[in-house]
């Protein structure tokens, strides 16, 4: 589905692969007019995608409600989300430790800090992508929440910036599980010892 | 935890079956994308207000004219036949024909809010015209007439809107734009105007205006483009 949402995305991005309104499109942007390798679109056209793209973020939203309310009721966002008071401290050890500069990782949990971290980064990301995407949907009857993102081509960026991050996202972990092929188990049963 | 274990492999299952029926033949794919293009028609619908307004946009972000993108689908750009005029008609108690100088004469009305193109880019620009819901009143457009279309002389280009959007106060019939008078790659001498649509739906080269009981589709809408296409 994910995969289907980016595709799709960027095809749609491919009718117009730049940033800022005709006339002011934004400066600090490196790749204005360049479009996304077709490799990575799907839809065919812009219609196609379009009808996509609109199709599946339905599913999209109804998956992630159905998922945010489990992870609250259930009282798992208590083991999986990123709380700050908690988590700084270990997830920079691990980091440290990933980066061979520190010896020892920190006592093992259900979650290290860093993972916590890379879970809910991704759980804004995929909500400000869900807002973004309706801000640029309906624009006129959504404007406040345009005007949240501080306009209709700024939310445009914040669309394909959310994009990019969840990518990366993805890129880190197929590179992590590449390198510990063992692990892919656990990323798809939550692990042995839940 | 089993729970868990068992919940992803419900997930998992969920999205192994609508991969499988998604390859398993394009025609149940076509069906469910028709079907979802509906059901978005409906939601859009559902999210229009007849009474929101979008935003003026202030005067510093308006876009160089010679910037502001105009497609037609001629070979050649269209220009008017002699002795335009603009019919409208159908299910309207006094069908009329206006020359431009009649639609002039009724009450101007100014619109300067953000163009939404289908392929992402906006554009700002004034536009001058008279509001379709004047026209509307002019020529008694039956109640009944749920939908209104809209006809040009660029090779039979034409689109069918909802009523409510079509007499939204910010739906114009535009003869001016940045102050002058329209020029032919903006779809001189007339062309329809409006916030709450996105571009493919304003048609230019105006020649005919009709009140109908059903939508009649239109040249990007037949092709698979969002019939609704509100922004």
């Amino acid at each position: 589905m994910i995969v289907i949402m980016a595709g799709s995305g960027l095809e749609i991005f491919a009718a117009y692969p730049a940033l800022g309104p005709r006339g002011a499109q934004y400066a600090w942007y490196p790749w204005q007019n360049v479009a996304p390798p077709d490799w990575s679109t799907i839809g065919g056209w812009l219609a196609g995608a379009r009808q996509w793209h609109f199709a599946l973020a339905w599913f999209l939203v109804l998956n992630g409600s159905i998922y945010l309310a489990y992870f609250f009721a259930s009282g798992e966002w208590r083991r999986r989300l990123f709380l700050p008071g908690r988590d700084t401290r270990n997830s920079l050890v691990m980091f440290g430790y990933y980066l061979r500069i520190i010896r020892t990782p920190p006592a093992p949990d259900f979650y290290n800090g860093l993972q916590r971290f890379a879970y809910t980064s991704v759980l804004i990301l995929v909500t400000i992508q869900v807002l973004s995407g309706l801000a640029i949907y309906k624009p006129v009857q959504l404007h406040w929440l345009v005007s949240i993102f501080g306009g209709y081509d700024a939310a445009r960026v914040f669309h394909l910036l959310g994009l990019a991050l969840l990518a990366l996202f993805v890129t880190v972990h197929v590179v992590m599980v590449s390198l510990h092929p063992r692990d892919l188990l656990a990323m798809l049963t939550g692990g042995k010892h839940a | 935890m089993p729970r868990s274990i068992a919940r992803r492999r419900l997930l998992a299952g969920i999205g192994a079956a609508s991969l499988l029926a998604g390859c398993d033949s394009s025609h149940p794919v076509a069906a469910f994308l028709k079907g979802m293009l509906r059901w978005n028609e409906h939601f859009e619908s559902l999210l229009f207000s007849s009474s929101r307004l979008a935003p003026v946009s202030p005067a510093e972000d308006l876009t160089p004219e010679q910037a502001f993108p105009s497609y037609f689908i001629s070979d050649a750009m269209p220009f008017p036949p002699a002795g335009w005029s603009l019919k409208v008609g159908g299910m309207a108690a006094r069908p009329a024909v206006f020359n431009l100088e009649q639609l002039k004469a009724m009450p101007r009305t100014d619109l300067r809010v953000r163009h939404h193109c289908v392929e992402g880019w906006s554009a700002v620009a004034d536009w001058q015209g008279v509001r379709l819901s004047e026209i509307a009143r002019t020529v008694g457009a039956d109640p009944g007439a749920r939908y209104v279309e809209f006809r040009s002389f660029d090779a039979n280009y034409w689109s069918s809107w909802d009523r409510a959007s079509a007499l939204h106060p910010q739906t114009i019939l535009a003869y001016g734009m940045n102050g002058h008078h329209l020029y032919p790659d903006h779809g001189a001498p007339l062309r329809l105007y409006s916030a709450v649509k996105l571009g493919y739906k304003m048609v230019k080269y105006l020649t005919e205006i009709n009140f109908l009981p059903n939508r009649t589709g239109g040249y990007w809408e037949n092709q698979g483009y969002d019939w609704f296409a509100g922004v």
